[in-house]
């Protein structure tokens, strides 16, 4: 039974099959008896005072069953989205929550907020009827950036946050770090801009509402990371409604990366108007909704410092960041800029001194949230670029300036917050150049550049923490919720399991890794074991899946599930074999009386668990069904090195990136094919951010200029080369699997590399992210 | 997009009927600006006259020194086309370079030329290649044909029925492609043709245009060199969030000395 272990095995995603086929169940593929559509009117204003709304010609129109504004939502004195993330500012002073209606009240203040809907009999007669509804803008001046948001002056969004100001937050020990400053030996500075990105999942968001008469209940499928979350968010904070009256479910759901972990306002809007109208209705965003409607990520301006002394010893960071919240406090805004960002500043390395101040700004934009890597790629970014720059001013090899800086001993305690429980960064790092064939890179460069070409090498040594995390420092820190996870094995009569879990597949294969956990553990075949997720009907609770958190948190839970399986399933047995439950030990699905050859299989036991007729009944209750809830005692602390390799065609200031080498530590590794598909696609998210994706707001008006994909260049697989990637482990030490995460790793790591890549090949200080080819053409011809 | 009626007339004839019997109607050829426009409900004819049962407009024919292409051939057919490979490699290669596989599949040679996008390939073709546009009506001379940002000189009731490409001694076409919509930022077709050297810009500016400094001087000499030093002004080129007109200009030298090259 040995061959039943597939730990460590690329066993094939079970999932596939009905992905491949066409089979998958998605949200919009849900169409119940009955079913009405619902059409968004939205702000096509940045910025804009709402005079008056006319829905009278629209309500004429063939097939409309309603339309609700903001005058209906405020009528029926339902709430506004709340934020999931308090934070506290520098003056102790909670931060600025203004109202963020579902329907806009009397003000529109991104292109895209919801300002009315029209549910109709079809999707095309609620579209032909929302463009009747007639909406009497003032049109207001609009600001999208946080440099021009802060001035005085400019244009003000909410009146509860005074300068459009959210909080200003710090993080470290000011006094140390300006000290370390004032001896240091060198000081590398940047200013630089962490772009916005729009996450563009393939999936756009859909929701699916309905309410029963019969049990007041009502039923919510969406496309959504967390749907007891969501439940408790909208429940609890929005609509009132008895949790226990609410089944959310979020089926096949098509790519996430952040942007569906929130509770957005169609989702409540469609709930609370399924009871009005007495119909499911729908609603699917089309592509250019999704660009306006999903939370963006990213979008930081940071000067950031390091001081180092002569031998190139980092003595301390300084970092001013302005982080822009969007119009709104989206459900986790707040906390990405600060909890997942300025602690992460550490980065691999024993900076003694780490100040880090933020500045929250509202602008009318849509709302920006965590988006694949959420804070840590911005703090990646920070690090990797400062430290790369330093080493070429100092003409260190920047190899070598990062292995006199690595963290060596652990447990290591951060100035900032963290303590990092294991690692081993000269590994990567060392293994990293091997596969990138650093040596011989002087010579590549030398060929293209009698080609006319410009070859550069660019480093980034990441670090992020994921398996979020201790409840109780989440808490400490201003969470509004917890951050276990739940987990629950049912084994069947037969002896086949069904796991249910409050983590949610989105991409991430955790029916197969999930899988191959518990068939391991239990010693029966993957194909005998089925995850369940995404159901609060089915699934006993569950906080999601973000934060590269689903096995490192969600597998523990299940893990513990297991546990709990295997001690009642010894009990079982010692009954059946007439011998002691402390003399039973449980390997390769058998129960054995230690030490004898004495043995029941682990079918046997599950099927006595159901049928108990030869059984302890005075001791234990039939069946073998086990819950449990599991709350991490720390973070995980993946890291990596990756090392990017271009070259760049000056006379088109084409970038092609020849070789990108990634070689990361994520613990121990259950599937490797899906952590190298997570490697792959989060490398290429990072490569999007740093060489093709620009989001761009029209200064002026606030329009969204890069609405479509016509504008907004997502990467393409001609962009990205194959990929070069390795591991290395060193297993977590605080959680059974020994695991770590993998899913975010990519995009956390990449754009630093890259950047370092280019400004390396083109012996320049900076580019701007994305690095365009008429930026690159411009900077590698000198050009303003 | 909004409702519409929908026809599928046999002849050009039909077709030009059912295009002057009012209302807004619009041919439909391989639809691939005009049916995305419709689901954006940018545009909203009353009347589609699908153009695809009319067998007069389709297929390629090799005639004298030249190939003639029908209106609703499909970019995908001329780019494996065995005559237009073997006669016109440039244009066989420009045709494969269009949009994606559905794009290709789709798109036809009238139908790009009629809406005359300014990032399009196909008007690059038609004018550097001196090729002759062919109505129901008339003969129309590649360089009277285009007339500014999607305009022609067709008249109303106009179709194009095929386009007549004369072989070239020697043509190529380099693109420099919009990374996000893959679009021809600069496209630049450089050609010896009988008529005389032509190079055509497309993606550059409000509709396609020759530069006639660089056709002078590769009269003079076939050679890369000859139109490396020549740049056009960028005061009148397009410029937006990916490519300044200076930056548009620069690359109007660089992708005319790669064609340059390419068609050595």
């Amino acid at each position: 039974m040995g061959d039943m272990n597939t730990i460590g095995v690329s066993v094939k995603r079970k999932e596939d099959y009905r992905f491949l086929t066409g089979a998958g169940n998605y949200t919009d593929d849900v169409t119940l008896p009955h079913q009405s559509y619902a059409c968004f009117v939205r702000s096509p204003h940045a910025h804009a005072k709402i005079k008056g709304i006319k829905k009278d010609k629209a309500l004429r129109a063939p097939g409309v069953l309603a339309i609700y504004t903001g005058e209906d939502w405020a009528a029926a004195k339902v709430g506004g989205l709340p934020c999931g993330w308090l934070i506290t500012d520098v003056h102790g002073q909670p931060m600025k929550e203004p109202l963020h209606p579902c329907l806009a009240q009397g003000k529109a203040n991104h292109v895209g907020d919801q300002i009315a809907v029209v549910i109709a009999e079809t999707y095309n007669q609620a579209r032909d009827a929302a463009e009747l509804v007639e909406v009497d803008y003032a049109v207001l001046p609009a600001v999208v950036d946080v440099a021009s948001a802060l001035k005085q002056g400019a244009p003000q969004i909410h009146e509860a946050a005074p300068g459009n100001t959210c909080y200003v937050w710090a993080l470290g020990d000011k006094g140390a770090t300006d000290k370390a400053f004032a001896s240091a030996a060198h000081v590398t500075k940047l200013e630089f801009i962490n772009n916005r990105l729009v996450p563009n999942a393939i999936e756009p968001r859909a929701v699916n509402a309905s309410y029963a008469r019969h049990d007041e209940s009502y039923t919510l499928y969406v496309a959504n990371q967390n749907p007891h979350v969501e439940r408790l968010l909208m429940t609890a904070f929005v609509l009132g409604l008895p949790e226990q009256k609410v089944r959310v479910i979020a089926p096949d759901v098509g790519g996430g990366f952040g942007s569906k972990i929130y509770l957005y306002a169609e989702d409540v809007v469609l709930t609370w108007a399924s009871k009005r109208v007495n119909r499911p209705i729908k609603w699917t965003a089309e592509r250019s909704e999704s660009f306006v409607s999903d939370a963006h990520g990213r979008d930081h301006a940071t000067t950031a410092e390091l001081a180092l002394d002569k031998d190139g010893k980092f003595l301390a960071l300084r970092v001013h960041t302005k982080a822009a919240m969007g119009a709104y406090l989206s459900t986790f805004g707040s906390c990405v800029p600060t909890i997942l960002y300025a602690t992460l500043l550490a980065g691999q390395y024993t900076t003694p001194a780490i100040y880090a101040e933020v500045t929250a700004v509202f602008t009318n934009t849509v709302p920006v949230d965590a988006y694949r890597g959420a804070g840590r790629p911005e703090a990646t970014y920070v690090v990797e670029r400062l430290v790369e720059t330093a080493a070429r001013e100092m003409k260190i090899d920047p190899a070598e300036i990062r292995r006199r800086n690595f963290i060596k001993t652990f447990p290591y305690q951060t100035p900032v917050a963290l303590q990092y429980d294991i690692g081993d960064y000269e590994a990567t790092l060392a293994e990293a150049m091997k596969l990138a064939d650093v040596a011989g890179f002087p010579a590549r460069r030398a060929e293209a550049a009698k080609r006319g070409k410009k070859r550069g090498l660019g480093y980034s040594c990441y670090i992020e923490a994921c398996g979020i995390a201790p409840s109780a420092v989440a808490g400490a820190l201003g969470a509004r919720a917890g951050l276990f996870e739940a987990g629950e094995i049912r084994v069947h009569p037969t002896g086949k399991v069904t796991v249910f879990t409050g983590s949610h597949s989105h991409g991430q294969g955790h029916e197969t890794t999930f899988a191959q956990v518990v068939a391991s553990r239990l010693g029966i075949p993957v194909d005998d074991v089925d995850v369940v997720h995404g159901d609060t009907g089915r699934v006993l609770f569950g906080m999601g899946t973000y934060g590269s958190r689903s096995l490192a948190v969600g597998g523990t839970a299940i893990v513990k599930a297991l546990d709990k399986v295997v001690n009642k399933g010894k009990k079982i047995a010692a009954h059946l074999l007439e011998a002691s439950d402390t003399d039973i030990e449980f390997k390769d699905g058998q129960f054995k009386v230690a030490g004898t050859d004495k043995a029941v299989p682990f079918g046997s036991v599950a099927l006595t668990a159901y049928v108990p007729h030869n059984y302890p009944h005075d001791k234990l209750e039939p069946g073998l069904n086990e819950q449990a809830f599991y709350d991490p005692s720390n973070f995980t602390f993946p890291a990596g090195s990756h090392i990017c390799e271009v070259e760049i065609d000056p006379d088109t200031g084409i970038t092609r990136i020849v070789n990108f080498t990634a070689v990361d530590d994520f613990g121990n590794i259950v599937n490797p094919m899906i952590v190298e598909g997570q490697v792959h696609g989060g490398l290429t998210q990072g490569i999007g951010q740093a060489l093709t994706e620009a989001c761009v707001y029209d200064k002026e008006s606030g329009q969204l200029l890069t609405g479509s994909y016509l504008d907004y260049c997502m990467p393409r697989a001609d962009d990205v080369p194959s990929y070069k990637v390795g591991t290395k482990v060193t297993a977590c030490t605080h959680n059974p699997l020994g695991v770590k995460g993998c899913g975010e790793a990519g995009a956390i790591g990449a754009p630093p590399a890259l950047i370092n890549a280019i400004t390396d090949a083109l012996g320049i200080r900076e580019i701007e992210m994305p690095a365009t080819p008429e930026r690159v053409w411009r900077a590698a011809n000198k050009k303003a | 997009m909004h409702a519409f009626n929908y026809q599928h007339p046999k002849s050009v004839a039909d077709a030009a009927a059912a295009l002057s019997k009012g209302g807004d109607a619009k041919l439909l050829a391989g639809g691939q600006s005009l049916v995305a426009a419709m689901k954006l409900r940018l545009a909203a004819p009353t009347d589609l006259i699908d153009l695809s049962g009319i067998k007069e407009l389709a297929g390629i024919k090799v005639e004298g020194a030249g190939i003639t292409i029908g209106a609703m051939t499909r970019h995908a057919e001329v780019a494996r086309s065995e005559e237009v490979r073997a006669k016109i490699p440039a244009l066989a290669g420009l045709a494969g370079g269009i949009g994606d596989r559905m794009v290709r599949n789709m798109g036809t040679l009238g139908g790009s030329l009629a809406h005359n996008d300014p990032v399009a390939d196909y008007p690059a073709a038609v004018l550097g290649l001196n090729a002759t546009v062919n109505t129901n009506k008339r003969k129309i001379a590649a360089d009277d044909f285009f007339k500014g940002m999607f305009e022609t000189a067709l008249q109303t009731g106009e179709i194009i029925v095929s386009v007549s490409f004369p072989v070239p001694k020697r043509a190529a076409y380099i693109k420099f492609r919009n990374p996000a919509s893959r679009y021809a930022i600069v496209g630049v077709l450089a050609a010896e043709t009988g008529s005389g050297v032509r190079v055509a810009v497309t993606g550059a500016a409000s509709s396609v245009f020759r530069v006639a400094a660089m056709e002078k001087a590769l009269a003079a000499k076939w050679s890369p060199d000859a139109v490396a030093g020549i740049s056009v002004p960028s005061a009148g080129l397009n410029s937006d969030m990916h490519a300044s007109a200076e930056y548009r200009a620069h690359l109007v030298t660089v992708m005319a000395r790669r064609a340059v090259e390419a068609a050595k």
